[in-house]
């Protein structure tokens, strides 16, 4: 089987091939299964490779097949080469397994996009340029690997690339692993330099020789370093793997989780002779990186609130703690961690987009809550992951954090502590996303703040409308009693001026004889009726004032109370909606948006999605059992790569007990870190506002001023470039034709079409050259 | 007093100048041409008395082409001034400056 | 190297006919009767195909392991001045002489002329005759003969069929390119003359006898090399003598800008390799730092400069001064590999900016402008256009796997042997080239498809096919380059060996074993 190794990488080839030329043809879902299939392919190919290396005696389990020559330039001899060694299958194997896990569950995610078969003509191309990466058997082809992954990468994060947002990340993406790519182009030309060869056989085992010089290896350790970082995003070049979420999840999972972002891991094991050549203090360096970066990415990720860029920092600190396995000498605690950690973070990563499945793309962790309830194998798997991750026994991920805590322990109690800290921020942070998302109440249908602060808006505003109205309607009142009481007035006057001619016509004025005594006295009655009248309108008119004012008096009280909340709610923005006792209506005026909600339902996801999580949560249950560390003979995993190792791991000077209590210690702190999420975003005992700093949500900030300087004091940098280019070069060679001209326009100045200039020139002319000959002559 | 070679060279040194200073100072086209012929005849006269003196038959032959060369020069000169001249009466060397740069 | 005879029928003097069958084409051309105007572009094409093939086929009957010039013709011109037409191909020149075959055929198919189509093809048709002289001549007159014609018709075709500024863009190529030449015909007839006094012979201007001569001063050898040298960096071009070529880019036609790209700034850097280390190798080992200076600088110079441009064509003309900067690099490299990878940086990028050129042309061709500011979304109008883009530019940026890495690398290779830090820094360079050509991607191709953008139609057959080859050998080049390294490595290495054997105290800075580099570079043989 060994011969067929060079398989591995041609069946994603081939599936690419296929797709590129017939994928918008087979369309969807069949695109997606020649690329699944491919993967499953390769996978099985890995498996009887591996099977083969197994069957042979241990110290033969180094083999290079040679395909084709690929630069034969002077010295450089680079041929297209397949090592196969234990390492290099290791890698095989989870790239293709999880791999093929990833392609299945795309065939699922990437349901209804338009762009399907692109999709996978992509994926196929990243596992390919990723297996050659690892199969490569010297640095060029590695490299070959290594930048066509760069590539993939950036194809794959832009893949809805209408949206300007995803096509900048994945351009940063590229931008900043090429800066690492410097490093490493520079240490192949020093290796080439130094061996004349660049090929692993030849300058590993010349360095295992001891024929380098310390100096030299240290170089080169570093600028493979510098390589390391950008691939797999170390400080301070991580910056691109937070903007990397904008791609689709599977490729988040694949790419930025499992594969791509492991092989500065890969190479760094891979050249462990070199590092055990170089200065002490490059290991050092490598392990401080690695934990510094470990616990300044945990501290982001606990202010998180995309489920993914939680997960991708978590990575990053992940990472982390396998450049500090590293730096320790810890070449198989670091492969191990890799392997338990694509089966974990792969199946966190794939359980999210689960959830973002089935919650139609709301990726925001505080619109979620109970999610258990409708997506049971998505929270199941995800609650295993959890657990992986979190450093709870026996789940894979205790068994291989702990072995390189313990290694870390043997170089530096310093570096223990640091990772120890990591360790519980870790716990803490997936359990917060963990309850947030699959426990507690389902908060799909709460108000957000922002509709939060418009209903508050609109209460105001209501309050003020009734104040105003209330206010007119006073006014009019007072009007109305106003023109009541002049009526009555009026009224009484009229009445007191009848009874007034009544009484003049019964006093016996023969005058006032004609007057009809019946009719005044009917005058005085009807007086006495309109006075009633009035009389009545005025105090209805009193009762309507009195009406008004209580109103007014009720809306000005409504209006003093609702502004004297909105107030205290300018302090505390998130103000809720009960928030203000006296103010109890609110949530009528929050917007549609709300109520639409309200019948939304989380749906779990096709089998297509939930077998590769199932697959995975499996993985993760038992991926222990490749390395335990009881006896020597349980450790599977570092008898397997003794060969790549060339005898550079360096040995545990601690004993037995010394290990059971550094485990205990760090089983408690992922306890303590659990319990402390649990009682801030379960029980609510804490305040996890505490927790969540804005510095910490918004990444110490380091992003935004990167951004900044880039586009301001680099961009004005580059700007100065170009102009000093427009106007002193080009500018020297326009000069030139500018006193080309001016010099002619002085010259024309000497003709001025007269013939007598011209006349007295030849003849000063003719004057001159005779002198000039005859005085020659004379000497 | 003898007549020797030097008479004729001064005199033919006489000539040149004269027609030389009579081209820089004159204005009129046709007295400048005239001065030209002075100015070639001097020479033609100091080649031909060169040639005696020194016995060398090339001095007699030059003045053949001189004279040839002075014809041309005249017959194409004279009709290109006489043509300006029946345009612009009047007109002098310093108004023919059309050629200017 | 005494010229040897090709193995395969020696009767047919092939080069000379490479250079006299587009000249015939352009007669033809002009002869056309004016009523069959379908004829103008058949008899171009045909004669640039046939010109092609015969490249071909000289490609294939080459012989690999040979050292020498094979090929070689020779007819006297003006005996009492050494003058004679004397040409022959070798490892070097063999595969510029099949890019200008292969590129002319494509940039006369791709696309037409707007107007005056006669005169646009004899044109044509008269530089690549003058090109294909350039490359194979060994005699000096006749190379700067052909090195000066080639500027007649490029004239024309960017002063008649350019765009906006062409008459400006046209005269300063011209004159800014003649200028820099002007020496070099004193310095071709100082170095005959110094040599016929050396060595007390014949005047002659044969190039292989002067080289192997190598009798001049080395005072004088300096100065020479130095007239030589302006002429080629003004062709290259090295900064800062590059500013005309930004805009005779921009401004030309798009078959003009593709052929200027791809063929003519090859002129320089062969220059260098067959005049400048060949003729005058001790000058050029005690001018070599400077030109490996002035090589890193144009290549972060010429990325930073063509981050910051708005015009889309102007923007891969700075780019081509950023990869000249690494042909220039590899070639004072004086080393196998550094020349190598220089060699095959002329063929790759004349592949890759060709294509680039004839992409945007084709944008041109629908959009009518250039400028970012106008294009955007362009991947969801003409989704395969884009993926032939991101293919080229990919190509352009150094990817591994595409034809621009392995050159790029062998380049940083062999500088890094001769000169460590030069190496370093011009590594950067790749960070840059992403940096730019990824920026202006994103603006024209991601991005919402607005207006007349989302109208844009995909790329045609025809244009497919033209661009074909141009994909074809930017894939197979970036994994297969073994044979055409082959084909160079016999005549490199006798080159190298030259300038051994040639220049004191000299050694070819190669790679050693296990020696202990102090990171201060206090190592013996390449100095830095």
């Amino acid at each position: 089987m060994l011969d067929l190794v060079w398989l591995i990488p041609a069946f994603p080839l081939a599936g690419f091939v296929v797709l590129l030329l017939a994928g918008s043809r087979l369309g969807e879902p069949r695109a997606g299964w020649v690329a699944t299939i491919a993967m499953f392919g390769s996978f099985a190919v890995t498996v009887g490779v591996v099977v083969d290396l197994l069957s042979r005696d241990v110290h033969n389990r180094r083999s290079v097949t040679t395909l084709f020559s690929w630069v034969p330039a002077g010295d450089l001899a680079v041929d297209f080469g397949i090592l196969a060694d234990p390492l290099s299958l290791t890698m095989c194997l989870f790239i293709t397994g999880v791999g093929a896990l990833i392609h299945l569950y795309s065939i699922g995610y990437m349901h209804g996009d338009s762009d399907f078969s692109r999709f996978f003509t992509y994926l196929n191309l990243f596992a390919f340029s990723m297996l050659v990466l690892v199969l490569g058997d010297n640095m060029l082809l590695t490299f070959l690997g290594w930048e066509g992954v760069g590539a993939c990468s950036y194809l794959l994060i832009s893949f809805w690339f209408s949206d300007s947002a995803n096509a900048s990340a994945g351009k940063k993406a590229f931008v900043t692993n090429r800066i690492g790519d410097w490093g490493v182009l520079v240490a192949m030309c020093l290796t080439f330099f130094t061996f004349g060869s660049l090929s692993y056989v030849e300058v590993l085992d010349a360095t295992d020789a001891g024929q380098v010089a310390e100096s030299t290896a240290t170089f080169i350790v570093l600028m493979l370093f510098v390589g390391a970082i950008g691939k797999s995003a170390q400080f301070p070049l991580y910056l691109w793997l937070p903007d990397a979420m904008a791609g689709p999840t599977p490729v988040s999972a694949l790419i930025h989780a499992a594969t791509m972002v492991t092989s500065g891991i890969y190479l760094l094991t891979r050249v462990n002779p070199i590092i055990a050549d170089a200065a002490d203090w490059v290991p050092s360096l490598i392990a401080w990186v690695g934990v510094g970066t470990a616990l300044f990415a945990a501290t982001i990720a606990v202010a998180q609130t995309d489920i993914k860029k939680v997960l991708a920092y978590s990575t990053v600190s992940q990472l982390g703690y396998m450049f500090l396995a590293v730096g320790c000498g810890a070449y198989v605690p670091a492969i191990f961690h890799m392997v338990t950690h694509a089966f974990f973070k792969a199946l966190l990563f794939l359980g999210s987009g689960s959830v973002i499945h089935g919650m139609d793309g709301d990726q925001d962790m505080r619109h979620y809550g109970g999610l258990r309830k409708w997506m049971p194998v998505t929270a199941s798997t995800f609650i295993i992951g959890w657990l992986a991750i979190a450093g709870v026994p026996p789940f894979a991920g205790f068994w291989s954090k702990d072995e390189i805590l313990a290694y870390a322990w043997n170089e530096s109690p310093a570096l223990w502590f640091v990772g120890l800290v990591t360790a519980v921020l870790t716990a803490f942070y997936m359990t917060r996303q963990v309850v947030l998302t699959f426990f507690g109440r389902h908060r799909y249908a709460d108000a957000r703040p922002d509709e939060v602060a418009a209903a508050w808006d609109a209460r105001i505003a209501v309050a003020v409308a009734d104040l105003d109205a209330a206010t007119v309607a006073v006014d009019a009142a007072r009007t109305g009693l106003g023109a009541a009481t002049a009526a009555r007035a009026e009224a009484e006057s009229a009445h007191a001026s009848a009874i007034e001619a009544a009484r003049s016509a019964t006093s016996g004025d023969e005058a006032e004889a004609s007057s009809d005594p019946e009719a005044l006295a009917q005058a005085v009655l009807a007086a006495e009726d309109a006075v009633a009248t009035a009389v009545t309108a005025v105090e209805t008119a009193e009762e309507s004032v009195a009406v008004a004012q209580a109103v007014h008096a009720v809306a000005g009280a409504d209006h003093a109370v609702v502004s004297a909340a909105a107030e205290s709610r300018a302090e505390v923005p998130a103000l809720a909606l009960d928030a203000a006792p006296d103010v109890a209506d609110v949530a009528d005026h929050l917007p549609e948006a709300v109520a639409a909600r309200a019948d939304h339902h989380p749906h779990e996801s096709p089998w297509t999605m939930t077998l590769p999580l199932v697959v995975l949560a499996g993985l993760s249950v038992v991926g222990g059992l490749m390395q335990l560390p009881f006896t020597p003979s349980l450790k599977f995993l570092e008898k397997w790569l003794e060969p790549s190792l060339f005898g550079n791991e360096v040995h545990l000077t601690i004993g037995g007990g010394m290990l059971w209590v550094l485990a205990s210690i760090a089983v408690v702190g992922g306890l303590l870190g659990i319990a402390v999420a649990v009682a801030a975003y379960e029980r609510r005992r804490i305040d996890h506002r505490a927790f969540e700093q804005p510095l910490l949500a918004d990444a110490w900030a380091i992003d935004r001023k990167v951004g900044d300087f880039m586009g301001g004091p680099g961009r004005a940098g580059f700007e100065a470039v170009t102009t000093f280019d427009q106007r002193i070069v080009d500018g020297a060679v326009n000069g030139v034709g500018v006193l080309v001209r001016r010099l002619a326009g002085v010259l024309r100045r000497f003709h001025n079409g007269m013939v007598r200039t011209y006349a007295a020139g030849a003849a000063l002319g003719a004057v001159a050259l005779l002198l000039w000959f005859l005085t020659r002559a004379s000497w | 007093m003898e007549v020797t070679v030097a008479w004729y060279l001064t005199l033919g040194a006489v000539l040149f100048t004269l027609g030389a200073v009579g081209l820089l100072v004159r204005r009129n086209p046709l007295v400048m041409f005239m001065c030209i012929e002075l100015m070639l005849n001097a020479v033609n006269l100091t080649f031909v008395s060169l040639g005696d003196e020194l016995g060398d038959l090339g001095g007699q032959l030059s003045v053949f082409f001189v004279l040839v060369v002075a014809a041309a020069e005249v017959v194409i000169g004279l009709g290109i001034i006489v043509a300006i001249m029946r345009r612009r009466s009047g007109a002098t060397a310093d108004d023919l400056s059309v050629l200017r740069g | 190297m005494i010229a040897v005879f090709a193995s395969a029928s020696p009767s047919f003097p092939v080069l000379p006919a490479l250079i006299l069958t587009p000249l015939l084409g352009a007669l033809l051309v002009v002869v056309v009767p004016r009523s069959r105007p379908e004829l103008l572009k058949l008899t171009a094409v045909l004669s640039t195909m046939a010109t092609g093939a015969m490249s071909l086929w000289v490609l294939f009957a080459f012989d690999a392991g040979a050292e020498g010039f094979q090929f070689a013709s020779r007819h006297v011109w003006i005996e009492d001045l050494g003058i004679s037409w004397l040409f022959g191909i070798d490892g070097i020149s063999l595969f510029l002489v099949v890019l200008t075959g292969i590129l002319f055929p494509i940039a006369i198919l791709a696309t037409d002329p707007e107007h005056d189509s006669r005169a646009y093809y004899a044109w044509l048709l008269v530089l690549e005759g003058g090109v294909m002289g350039v490359f194979i001549s060994l005699d000096l007159v006749i190379f700067f003969l052909c090195f000066e014609i080639v500027l007649v018709p490029m004239y024309f075709l960017i002063g008649r069929w350019g765009h906006g500024n062409r008459t400006y863009a046209a005269t300063k190529f011209f004159l800014y390119t003649m200028a820099g030449s002007a020496l070099m015909l004193v310095g071709i007839v100082s170095l005959a003359f110094l040599h016929a006094d050396a060595t007390g012979g014949a005047l002659t201007f044969d190039l292989v006898v002067i080289a192997e001569a190598q009798s001049v001063a080395t005072d004088a050898a300096r100065w020479v090399f130095l007239a030589f040298a302006l002429a080629f960096a003004v062709k290259v071009p090295i900064f800062p003598l590059h500013t005309w070529l930004p805009d005779a880019h921009t401004e030309a036609p798009t078959a003009g800008s593709v052929i200027l790209a791809g063929v003519l700034l090859k002129l320089g850097t062969y220059g260098f390799l067959r005049f400048g280390l060949y003729l005058f190798p001790e000058a050029t080992h005690h001018f070599a730092p400077v030109f490996l200076v002035l090589g890193v600088v144009g290549i972060v110079y010429g990325a930073v400069v063509a981050t910051m441009q708005k015009d889309l064509k102007r923007l891969v003309a700075y780019s081509s001064v950023a990869h000249l900067g690494f042909i220039i690099l590899g070639t004072f490299a004086l080393n196998t590999e550094g020349i190598e990878g220089g060699l095959l940086q002329m063929v790759n990028h004349g592949i890759s900016t060709g294509a680039l050129f004839l992409l945007v042309g084709m944008i041109y061709e629908r959009r009518h402008t250039h400028q970012i500011s106008e294009l955007g979304g362009l991947q969801k109008s003409a989704p395969i256009l884009a993926g032939v883009f991101m293919v080229v530019m990919l190509s352009s940026i150094g990817l591994p796997g595409l034809n621009g890495f392995v050159g790029e690398f062998l380049v940083l290779v062999g500088t890094f042997n001769a000169h460590r830090w030069y190496a370093v820094v011009a590594a950067g360079g790749v960070v840059l080239a992403a940096l730019y050509l990824l920026w202006a991607y994103q603006r024209v191709f991601h991005g919402p498809a607005e207006g007349d953008n989302a109208d844009m139609p995909d790329l045609r057959l025809r244009e497919g096919l033209v661009l074909a080859p141009l994909l074809a050998l930017i894939v197979v080049l970036g994994i297969y380059p073994k044979p055409v390294i082959e084909r160079m490595e016999p005549a490199v290495d006798a080159l190298v060996e030259h300038i051994e054997r040639h220049v004191d105290g000299f050694q070819e800075p190669t790679s050693r074993m296990g020696i202990d580099i102090a990171l201060d570079g206090a190592d013996s043989g390449g100095d830095h």
